[in-house]
């Protein structure tokens, strides 16, 4: 459900009312944690949200997705099999999540590692080669927020000083002297994006 | 406002706990709950509220610690998940008897026997029918968001000390593993002892002078006494189901049909209402809070507007005959459930919805 | 007449030399005669009363033929389910730190059904005493075998006697929990002889003042009789007791102050 809609309370547009965002990959590619930020992010400017992670061996064996909703409104379901956006950082991601995509919405994901690449016409489609650009700058810890960062430059679901406070609020304070590298991350992420189909 | 936070549903139920001024946490790791203990043994109250969090050997020590501790005015609660709470039967049990308040913990978890660890609703019968011995119920609240996980450790005590009675937080795997924003209230003190035994007379904290000493107990062998505790037990009921009923009814002013469906269930049948509106079908949704009291009153009457109810379970069909029983008349009433830790989709609901319902 | 008023005399409050004492209830105990369970009662809430502690105890009851200790003993108390008095003490003297908290368990009670609860409690080293009555058998429930019940001994559950082959062999519960770092004090007793009363409540003293120190578990174990479970008189019970049960169970400290020592020689008879 997506709507224009002006921020009453700060000075920028938001495009979407309620944003429902899957986000897989592998464990360890910081796919919870990527979720969890955006959330956070979202909380802290009083948005409703909600994550809701699969659990439990499906986690150990490897794949690992979360659900995260942005909204504007009390949120209904928490758990969905249609989304707005895919986020996708691998290929069993892909093959389970890219029908999942509702018409007209969004599928980003990072090529590295995929050997079937998304062929539906009816979504929006973007790559962003983040794992190679996070090894060359040596970043590869915050190589979700390369992610985050396209899909924020896509969807600005939440303002960047927020984005902030979200990373404050979700990595424990012996890290927090990594968030300049996070939000580094997040600033590159939005120059690599590419096109790849893009409707109209 | 309160303080805003990106909780887990586990986590936000123990600092609820924590703030509501709980004396006593006594628990044993099960997934998908062990969080509940891991925040609170981080967050280490025992150094600034004064509340002792213990890790039990077993369920069965846990729930006696329970009735221990409650036995003597504290505020304890526990947590555990199916398994573990079938485990505390007895337990619940001796509580109900010796009118001890106590709050527990049911993040609920696929069944029978070790079954999974994924979300499930199977454990309703043993929430609102009383799972041990005996003539018994407990309070039961099925919290469908993280904010209610952490209000309901809040009310549940509350209603544990107004009631004298074990209090049942009936969970579910996803709602205690998900994080959603929640605004936190502000915390209470625990009460002091001097404080507690004002507000406790029949709790055993140690035998003054002036008055006579204190048995907690379930037990009394003559049968007319035990009837009189029955009885006592029942009249209490009786009072809980007058005034306690809790329940949400959401797009229901309008509506030809109706989900019945409670805590996470519920969550998604109120995506089913956007997607079966936008098909131009008027649906909405009841959704009972308490468990027991069961809101019967309150389904009789919406029975009487509807053309159809479809009680929605993440279980093989259980609250649905309660709803029948309340409903009391001839309308089309069915269930729609997925089990052993799988969630109905919204879409697939609202396919049961037109099946079962209006078609069939 | 004059016969009479001397009696009357005698109860005169300077004539006193012995009385129940006010922590216990004035009401007939449901034992049976003979049973050591009364002195065991009586001992405790002597010492509670010369303690002074009346005010500052919760104790905690069992299932079994003492579940109705908390009609005699007029201090607050719980009843525990069979076999969880130390889960629910735990969780009292830990919310209560400076009440003097008890359990009072039976054989079946605290070796059997509730091992598990025992064990950890002594394990974690909780700051509370337990009073353990061992008579080798389940007394309220008819007579049926204990996990403390000798080798060839007759029970209803073993009316051949106890074969070890079939039915395993007795638990030393005592001798179990004492070498657990959290038990402090551990002592084998009984009640059958004026001078074994008198060590039992030397050691029930001990174990109250070891609470104030905040020491760990005081266990007390008291080997007493079971004269309707035996099927003997009280004088039989506590002769056969003598031979058989304390051989098997010596009586005597197995753990002072936390340091294990061994049981005097002279209470082993082979």
């Amino acid at each position: 459900m997506t709507c224009l809609q002006a921020d009453r309370f700060h000075n920028f547009t938001i495009y979407i009312m309620t944003e429902e965002i899957i986000i897989a990959g592998f464990g360890g590619q910081g796919v919870l944690s990527m979720g969890k930020i955006l959330a956070y992010s979202g909380v802290m400017q009083n948005k409703e949200v909600s994550w809701m992670p699969s659990y439990g061996p499906e986690m150990r064996g490897g794949t690992a997705n979360v659900t995260v909703i942005v909204s504007d409104e009390r949120i209904s379901s928490p758990i969905l099999n249609a989304f707005d956006t895919a986020i996708i950082l691998n290929q069993q991601s892909m093959d389970k999540f890219e029908k999942a995509v509702k018409p007209g919405g969004l599928l980003i994901y990072d090529p590295n590692g995929i050997t079937r690449h998304p062929s539906r016409k009816d979504i929006n489609i973007y790559s962003i080669d983040a794992s190679d650009e996070a090894g060359k700058l040596g970043l590869s810890k915050v190589f979700n927020m390369i992610v985050l960062g396209g899909f924020l430059k896509l969807k600005p679901l939440v303002a960047p000083e927020f984005i902030h406070k979200g990373l404050e609020k979700s990595l424990p304070a012996r890290h927090h002297k990594l968030i300049p590298d996070n939000e580094k991350a997040i600033e590159i992420g939005k120059g690599l994006l590419k096109p790849l189909n893009v409707l109209n | 406002m309160g303080e805003l936070r990106l909780m887990k549903g586990n986590e936000a139920v123990a600092e609820a706990a924590i703030r509501a001024g709980c004396d006593g946490y006594f628990g044993y790791p099960i997934t998908p709950q062990s969080e509940i203990m891991e925040y609170l043994m981080a967050m280490k109250p025992y150094e600034t509220t004064g509340m002792v969090v213990l890790q039990a050997e077993s369920e069965t020590a846990s729930v006696n610690m329970l009735y221990g501790g409650a036995g003597t005015g504290k505020m304890v609660m526990t947590s555990s998940s199916s398994p573990g709470i079938s485990l505390m039967q007895e337990g619940i049990s001796y509580m109900a008897g010796a009118e001890l308040p106590a709050l527990l913990v049911n993040v609920t978890r696929g069944g029978p026997g070790l079954g999974t660890i994924q979300p499930s609703q199977a454990d309703y019968f043993q929430a609102v029918k009383g799972g041990g011995h005996g003539d018994y119920k407990m309070i039961v609240l099925a919290p469908a968001s993280v904010q209610e996980m952490a209000d309901f450790a809040k009310l549940g005590f509350e209603l544990a000390f107004k009631y004298r009675t074990p209090v049942m937080i009936l969970s579910d795997g996803a709602i205690g593993q998900m994080m959603e924003k929640v605004e936190l209230f502000d915390p209470i003190a625990r009460r002091t002892d001097a404080e507690l035994i004002a507000q406790c007379p029949w709790a055993a904290t140690g035998k003054p002078k002036n008055r006579d000493h204190i048995i907690i107990t379930s037990l009394d062998l003559d049968p007319a006494g035990q009837e009189r505790v029955n009885l006592k037990l029942q009249a209490k009921y009786r009072q809980i189901e007058k005034d306690e009923v809790r329940y949400e009814m959401i797009s229901c002013e309008d509506a030809e049909y109706v989900f019945v469906a409670f805590g996470l269930s519920a969550r998604i049948c109120q995506k089913s209402i956007d997607i079966a509106r936008a098909k131009g079908i008027k649906v909405g949704l009841f959704r009972p809070i308490t468990l027991y009291p069961f809101p019967v009153k309150q389904i009789a009457e919406l029975a009487k507007k509807v053309k159809g109810m479809l009680v929605v379970e993440m279980n093989a069909g259980q609250m649905i005959e309660d709803v029948r029983l309340a409903a009391g008349c001839s309308l089309k009433i069915e269930h729609y459930g997925r089990f052993g830790g799988i969630i109905p989709a919204p879409d697939e609901v609202v396919r049961a919805m037109e099946n079962q319902i209006i078609g069939g | 007449m004059e016969e009479q008023f001397a009696k009357l005399d005698i109860r005169k409050n300077e004539n006193i030399v012995y009385k129940r004492t006010d922590l216990l209830v004035d009401r007939p105990l449901s034992y049976c005669p003979g049973c050591g369970h009364g002195t065991v009662h009586r001992m405790l809430m002597e010492t509670l009363e010369e303690m002074g502690l009346q005010d500052k105890t919760i104790g905690v009851s069992p299932v079994g033929c003492s579940v109705l200790a908390y009609d005699f003993m007029n201090i607050d108390m719980l009843g525990a389910a069979h076999g969880r008095a130390p889960a629910l003490a735990t969780a009292i003297k830990r919310m209560w730190p400076d009440r003097f908290v008890f359990t009072y368990q039976g054989d079946g009670d605290l070796a059997a059904i509730g091992t598990a609860e025992t064990i950890h409690a002594c394990n974690r080293g909780e700051h509370f005493t337990m009073i353990f009555i061992n008579n080798g058998i389940y007394g309220m429930t008819g007579g049926q075998m204990a996990p403390t019940t000798l080798p060839n001994m007759r029970t209803s559950t073993s009316p051949y006697g106890r074969d070890t082959n079939i039915m395993g062999f007795p638990l030393k519960m005592t001798e179990l929990v004492a070498q657990l770092p959290g038990t402090y004090y551990v002592t084998r007793q009984a009640v059958h002889t004026p001078s074994a009363v008198r060590k039992t409540k030397k050691a029930i003293r001990k174990a109250f003042e070891n609470q104030k120190n905040k020491t760990g578990i005081s266990f007390i174990e008291v080997v007493s009789n079971c004269n309707s479970g035996w099927k003997m008189t009280p004088v039989q019970s506590n002769k056969w007791m003598e031979e058989n049960m304390f051989p098997f169970y010596p009586l005597g400290d197995i753990k002072i102050d936390g340091v294990l020592v061994t049981p005097k020689a002279e209470t082993v008879k082979v």
